[in-house]
């Protein structure tokens, strides 16, 4: 299932931010490194408040970074807006479009006809279990299946990088699990390159080829660990247990040192 | 179904005892029809003189229209307006509340002066009282759009106008309703006080008169009138609202994950 192949997609250089508030300067990212090849899903874990919202913003072009800069193909980049797909934890569905307007919120911003894309989500409802709740209207539905219209809206943007911020944080273990299953059968069907943002240990092993452990506040990227196991994963396989031992414990120093 | 059954019934029920309460005091005290006719007579002379009624009515229902009509674009476009820059939002609001300040009561003589003693003035005074909620509440509900959900219109690339259509106006439509359902219930306010400062025909010229005359039925039929009219112009509001947003009126159900 390891995708990595040739150049890759997305390089991040030594990507630095600091805000300041009056007179304090607080460094919120150092010298961020990553890599993304076409398709892979990578996932990035760290303590929570390590900036790694930050460097998602930077990425989707909400804020500029102090230094570093971003390649795509090899070109450098403003930002990846344009090129990419962005979900949150917070689903942001608006309360007065029904499932099938909603997933089709991007296409429309895109230009597209409305029939037209409304026929495009029609189609993708039962992958995404939303068959029968396409005329229902967000808070209707529960909180998985708010967050699929969300990993809907976000797919059919097209796009070949998806940013995903914590996308199941809010849902409870069941549904998280759930989730966590949709999305990688999404994932193999659409086959983007995935940026997973997530403080489970357990979600990052089970959904990405490669993890990225993120230090604590001024976030930098302490190291990352290559997972080629077969999917779909059980997270009480032995050799994942290992694993996740290995991140606990580079995450638990940062804990940590956090610490004042 | 409950709750609809006793939103109807209780203060009908009310109204009805309030009413009984009324005419048994006016029998009971011999209080003249003069200074206070009891209700069954007021009733009775709304009957009488329905046709006078109707056709006053229908010229103060008018103005009330055609007021809150100009009222609502105007408003509403104001309201863009302030919400699109700084500048003008500085510039318009102090002047728009200090505006409210002013007694229409003060003005309305103003008006007849300016507009004439046709509907042109009621119509004038109708949108000044019902122009100020709506563009109070249209501004208010421009800005209530979630910065979370900005942000996502701006990662998908939307044009202002995109953002403008599909978030903000949507988002703005439960206040623009709240500053109508205001406005409407002060609307017969602005016609009424027209027709009493100078006016041929109306409700409130008709009050005027018939108080003028000692007819205090007909002045208590023409108050009915106004409330009745007050009243049905909130409802059918309230019918417009449900219609246009009805993602607010669809309670949650509760669906279990399958």
């Amino acid at each position: 299932m390891n995708k990595r192949t040739g150049d890759p997609l997305l390089q991040i250089n030594d990507l630095s931010r600091a805000f300041s508030n009056g007179k304090d300067k607080l460094q919120v990212l150092q010298r961020v490194s990553l890599d993304a090849c076409e398709g892979e899903f990578i996932a990035i874990i760290g303590p929570s408040g390590c900036g790694k919202s930050t460097f998602f913003n930077i990425l989707a072009g909400l804020i500029s970074p102090d230094e570093g800069n971003i390649m795509l193909n090899g070109q450098k980049v403003p930002h990846l807006r344009g090129r990419m797909a962005y979900m949150q934890q917070k689903d942001l569905l608006l309360p007065w479009r029904n499932t099938l307007d909603n997933a089709i919120l991007g296409m429309e911003i895109q230009g597209r006809h409305k029939r037209w894309a409304r026929e495009q989500a029609r189609e993708l409802l039962k992958i995404f279990g939303l068959e029968g709740f396409e005329d229902h209207y967000p808070q209707e539905l529960s909180g998985g299946m708010r967050q699929r219209v969300a990993l809907m809206r976000t797919i059919l943007c097209k796009k070949d990088i998806l940013l995903l911020d914590e996308p199941f944080g809010a849902l409870d273990a069941m549904t998280r699990g759930i989730m966590q299953r949709w999305l990688l059968k999404v994932w193999g069907q659409f086959g983007p390159s995935v940026l997973l943002v997530t403080h489970d240990v357990e979600e990052a092993l089970i959904l990405a080829d490669r993890i990225y452990v993120m230090t604590s506040r001024p976030g930098s990227i302490k190291g990352s660990l290559s997972v080629s196991f077969e999917r779909p994963r059980r997270i009480t396989q032995a050799d994942m247990v290992d694993c996740k031992k290995y991140l606990l414990e580079l995450l638990e120093e940062e804990i940590t040192v956090g610490q004042p | 179904m409950k709750a609809r059954v006793y939103n109807t019934g209780l203060p009908i029920g009310l109204l009805v005892i309030l009413g009984l309460g009324w005419e048994a005091s006016v029998r009971l005290f011999e209080i003249p029809p003069y200074v206070l006719p009891g209700p069954l007579q007021i009733l009775k002379v709304m009957w009488q003189r329905m046709d006078l009624l109707a056709a006053h009515g229908l010229v103060t229902l008018t103005e009330i229209g055609l007021g809150f009509w100009v009222a609502l674009v105007v408003g509403f476009t104001l309201a863009v307006l302030i919400h699109s820059s700084q500048i003008l939002e500085w510039a318009f609001m102090p002047l728009i509340i200090s505006s409210q300040t002013i007694p229409v009561f003060a003005i309305a003589p103003l008006l007849i002066l300016w507009f004439g003693y046709g509907i042109g003035s009621k119509v004038v005074m109708t949108a000044i009282i019902v122009f100020f909620p709506i563009v109070i509440n249209t501004v208010e509900g421009l800005k209530a759009a979630d910065p979370d959900t900005l942000a996502l219109l701006k990662i998908l690339e939307a044009t202002p106008g995109q953002v403008f259509f599909k978030v903000r106006i949507p988002q703005s439509l439960p206040f623009v309703f709240s500053g109508i359902k205001i406005g409407v219930a002060v609307s017969v306010i602005g016609a009424v006080i027209g027709e009493w400062v100078g006016a041929r025909e109306g409700l409130g010229y008709l009050m005027i008169h018939a108080n003028a005359q000692l007819q205090v039925e007909l002045v208590f039929a023409s108050i009915a009138w106004l409330s009745i009219l007050g009243t049905g112009l909130y409802g059918i509001v309230v019918v417009l609202e449900r219609l246009l947003i009805p993602w607010r009126h669809r309670a949650a159900s509760l669906i279990s994950e399958s």
